[in-house]
C-alpha cells in the first residue's frame, strides 16, 4: 500500500487519457461541435427527436456553433417514461449489448440501452476518473454498489478492470460481510455511496473494530449528493482519501465527471458530454460559476443518446484551469435537486443547506432528518438531530443553547426558522443506498 | 468527597425513562437517587448509583449517551431556613451552582442535597471550611442500605 495514494494534493497525478483530458480548448470545442452535428444526424430518425426537430425546424444545418445547442429542445425524465421502454433507441435492437435501468422515485423503471461501443466508452470514462483519483493498476477495489439494473456496480466494475486493478464485486448491502471481505482481502479501494461509507464505519465499531484499521485507503463515492464536511468525516472515520464522481443512468451512469487530486470540482469528460448550467425556471444559462440545473447532451452515445437532458441536479460549472493539467471544465458537487427543493413558507430550501448548517455545529452527526408539516395553515420544519457524546451535557442550559445554535445556523444558511429536535442515538433510520433526509408530511397536491 | 453522577439523554416520550432504569436494575445495581430535568422535547436523567462504572458500561452497551460529572452531596438541616443558610455560604464564596436536587432519603433532621458546581473541588473546600457536612459515596451508600 503506497502512501502516495493518500496525498490528496499529490502533484504526481496520473492522467488516463492525456489526449482527451488535456486537449487544448479550441480543439476540444471543435471536436464537440463536430460530434454534436453528427449526433443530430444520428437521432434524426428516432420518432421522438424527429417530431421535436420538425416542430422546431431543426436540422444539422441549425448547428453552426456550440451555442446553437440552445436551439435544440430538451429531453426530460417524463419523455423517457412516455417512450417506455426503449422508444428513444437510435440503433436497431439487435445492436444492443446491455440494458440498464433507473428505479426513479415514481414506480416503473426507465431503461437505458448500450451498444458494445457505448460500453467501451463507459469503461474508459470510469477509468479516467478512477485514475484521476489515485487508482493504480496494482490496487484491489471493493465495489459495494448494487449490481443489477442500477448502473453504479457494473459501470465502476468495468472501469476498474480497464485500469488494470482487481475488482471485488461485493455488491451492495450486508455490511458485516463487507467488513469481513475487506479484512480478508485487504483492498485499497472502496466504491459505494458516501452514506454507506459511514454505515461501514459505524458497523465496524459495533463489531469492536477500529474503522481506521480497515485496509481501505482510497474511496470513490457517488450516487448521491454529499457535502465537503461529510467528506472530512468519512476521511477521518475511515482514514482514507475520498473522491467524488458524478453521473446518472439516463446519460450513461457514473463517468460524466470526477475529481482529480486537486479535489476542487469534478472534471467533466467534455469530449463525450456537452454540459449546460441553466436557471431551472427561465431555462436561460446562469452566469458562469452560479448554481443552476445541469442539462447534459451525450455526444457519443450510440444506443440511446440524450439531447439536452434535464438532470434536475443543481451544481456550478467553472472553466478556470486546474492545477492537475486537465483542460476540461469542472463542475461543483451537486448541491441540490430541483425536485427535492422544499418550498417552506415560500422560501426555497435544499436539504443540503440544512446539512451545511448542521455541520457548522461541531459534534452534530451526519444523521439527521428534516420533517416538514403543516399543522395549521403554516409550514413547520423540525430538524431531528441525533445526540452524540460530544454534544451531550448534563446541563439543561447547555442543551438548550445547542438547539438554539443549530436553529440559528439553519436560519443563516437556509433562511428559515426550524425547530431542532434532539433525538436518541441510532433513532434515525440508516439507509444502505441514498439516505432519506426529508419527510414531507404536508398533504399538498403537486 | 465528590460523587460521580451519570447523566443520560432521553427523548421525552412515554415509557422512555423505564428502559435505562430496567437495564441497571437487571444488573443488580442500586440506584441511590435520580432526578430528571426535562423540556417538552427531551430530558436529562441524572443518576447516582452504587457502581457507576459498571452502570455506565451497561447503559452505553445499550446505546445510551452517558456522561459522567462530579457532584457534591451536602447535609442540610431539614427545617425552614436550612437550605437558605447553605445557599448563603455558597453565594458568599462566589460558587456557581449549575443545578441542584434533593437526595431521596432523609437522615433524621437532615436532608441531603446534591449540587452540581462549576468548580466542585473548591466547593467542597468551602463547605468543609464552613462546617457543613459533605456526604461521601461510602456514607451515602451505607445510609441507604
Ligand atoms: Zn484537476
Amino acid at each position: 500500500m503506497s502512501l502516495a495514494d493518500r496525498q490528496p494534493h499529490s502533484p504526481a497525478d496520473s492522467i488516463w487519457n492525456p489526449t482527451a483530458e488535456t486537449m487544448p480548448r479550441a480543439e476540444l470545442e471543435a471536436l464537440q461541435l463536430e460530434r454534436l452535428r453528427s449526433l443530430v444526424e444520428r437521432v434524426a430518425h428516432v420518432p421522438f427527436h424527429r417530431d421535436h426537430f420538425a416542430h422546431h425546424e431543426i436540422g444539422t444545418h441549425s448547428i453552426r456553433s456550440l451555442a446553437d445547442i440552445r436551439r435544440l429542445p430538451f429531453t426530460t425524465k417524463n419523455d423517457m417514461r412516455r417512450h417506455h421502454p426503449l422508444g428513444l433507441l437510435a440503433v436497431p435492437r439487435k445492436d444492443l449489448a446491455r440494458i440498464h435501468g433507473s428505479s426513479g422515485t415514481t414506480g416503473k423503471p426507465t431503461f437505458v440501452a448500450y451498444t458494445a461501443r457505448d460500453l467501451d466508452i463507459w469503461s474508459e470514462l470510469c477509468a479516467r476518473f478512477l485514475v484521476a483519483g489515485g487508482l493504480k493498476p496494482e490496487h484491489t477495489v471493493q465495489v459495494a454498489f448494487g449490481y443489477g439494473l442500477f448502473t453504479g456496480g457494473f459501470g465502476l466494475h468495468y472501469g476498474i478492470e480497464k485500469v488494470g486493478a482487481a475488482v471485488i464485486p461485493a455488491a451492495a448491502g450486508n455490511t458485516r460481510r463487507q467488513i469481513e471481505i475487506m479484512r480478508a482481502l485487504d483492498p485499497e479501494g472502496l466504491i459505494c455511496t458516501p452514506s454507506y461509507a459511514l454505515t461501514i464505519a459505524d458497523a465496524a465499531r459495533d463489531l469492536g473494530i477500529d474503522p481506521r484499521s480497515l485496509p481501505i485507503r482510497l474511496g470513490h463515492f457517488g450516487g448521491e449528493p454529499w457535502s465537503e464536511d461529510m467528506r472530512r468525516e468519512i476521511e477521518e472515520e475511515l482514514d482514507i482519501s475520498a473522491f467524488n464522481n458524478y453521473g446518472l443512468s439516463e446519460i450513461i451512469g457514473p463517468g460524466v465527471s470526477g475529481e482529480c487530486s486537486a479535489r476542487d470540482g469534478m472534471h467533466i469528460q467534455e469530449d463525450h458530454f456537452l454540459v449546460e448550467c441553466l436557471d431551472p425556471e427561465t431555462l436561460e444559462p446562469v452566469p458562469e460559476g452560479e448554481p443552476g440545473e445541469l442539462v447534459i447532451t451525450s455526444l457519443t452515445r450510440e444506443a440511446m443518446p440524450m439531447i439536452r437532458y434535464r438532470t434536475r441536479d443543481i451544481a456550478r460549472l467553472y472553466r478556470e484551469p486546474c492545477s492537475c493539467g486537465r483542460t476540461t471544465m469542472r463542475m461543483s458537487r451537486v448541491t441540490g435537486r430541483t425536485d427535492d427543493m422544499l418550498i417552506i413558507r415560500g422560501v426555497n430550501v435544499f436539504p443540503s443547506q440544512i446539512e451545511e448548517a448542521l455541520l457548522r455545529v461541531e459534534g452534530t452527526t451526519p444523521h439527521y432528518l428534516i420533517e416538514v408539516s403543516r399543522p395549521g395553515t403554516l409550514d413547520e420544519v423540525h430538524v431531528k438531530v441525533e445526540i452524540h457524546p460530544e454534544i451531550f451535557s448534563d446541563r439543561m442550559d447547555r442543551m438548550q443553547s445547542l438547539c438554539e445554535r443549530i436553529s440559528r445556523e439553519i436560519h443563516t444558511v437556509a433562511g428559515i426558522r426550524a425547530h431542532v429536535d434532539l433525538v436518541e442515538p441510532r433513532s434515525i433510520e440508516r439507509f444502505v443506498g441514498k439516505a432519506k433526509r426529508v419527510l414531507d408530511k404536508r398533504n399538498i397536491q403537486n | 468527597m465528590k460523587l460521580q453522577q451519570l447523566s443520560l439523554f432521553l427523548e421525552n416520550r412515554p415509557g422512555r425513562l423505564e428502559a435505562p432504569l430496567a437495564a441497571i436494575a437487571a444488573e443488580d445495581i442500586n440506584i441511590l437517587t435520580l432526578s430528571l430535568a426535562d423540556t417538552a422535547q427531551f430530558g436529562i436523567l441524572r443518576l447516582i448509583v452504587r457502581d457507576w462504572e459498571k452502570a455506565k458500561r451497561i447503559l452505553e452497551q445499550d446505546g445510551w449517551v452517558v456522561n459522567v460529572t462530579e457532584v457534591v452531596a451536602v447535609d442540610v438541616l431539614d427545617r425552614p431556613g436550612g437550605l437558605a443558610a447553605a445557599l448563603k455560604i455558597l453565594e458568599d464564596a462566589d460558587l456557581n451552582i449549575e443545578y441542584m436536587y434533593a437526595y431521596s432519603l432523609r437522615r433524621g433532621d437532615k436532608a441531603i442535597l446534591i449540587f452540581r458546581f462549576e468548580d466542585p473541588d473548591r466547593a467542597v473546600q468551602v463547605l468543609l471550611d464552613k462546617g457543613l457536612h459533605v456526604v461521601g459515596g461510602e456514607e451515602l451508600i451505607s445510609s441507604t442500605s
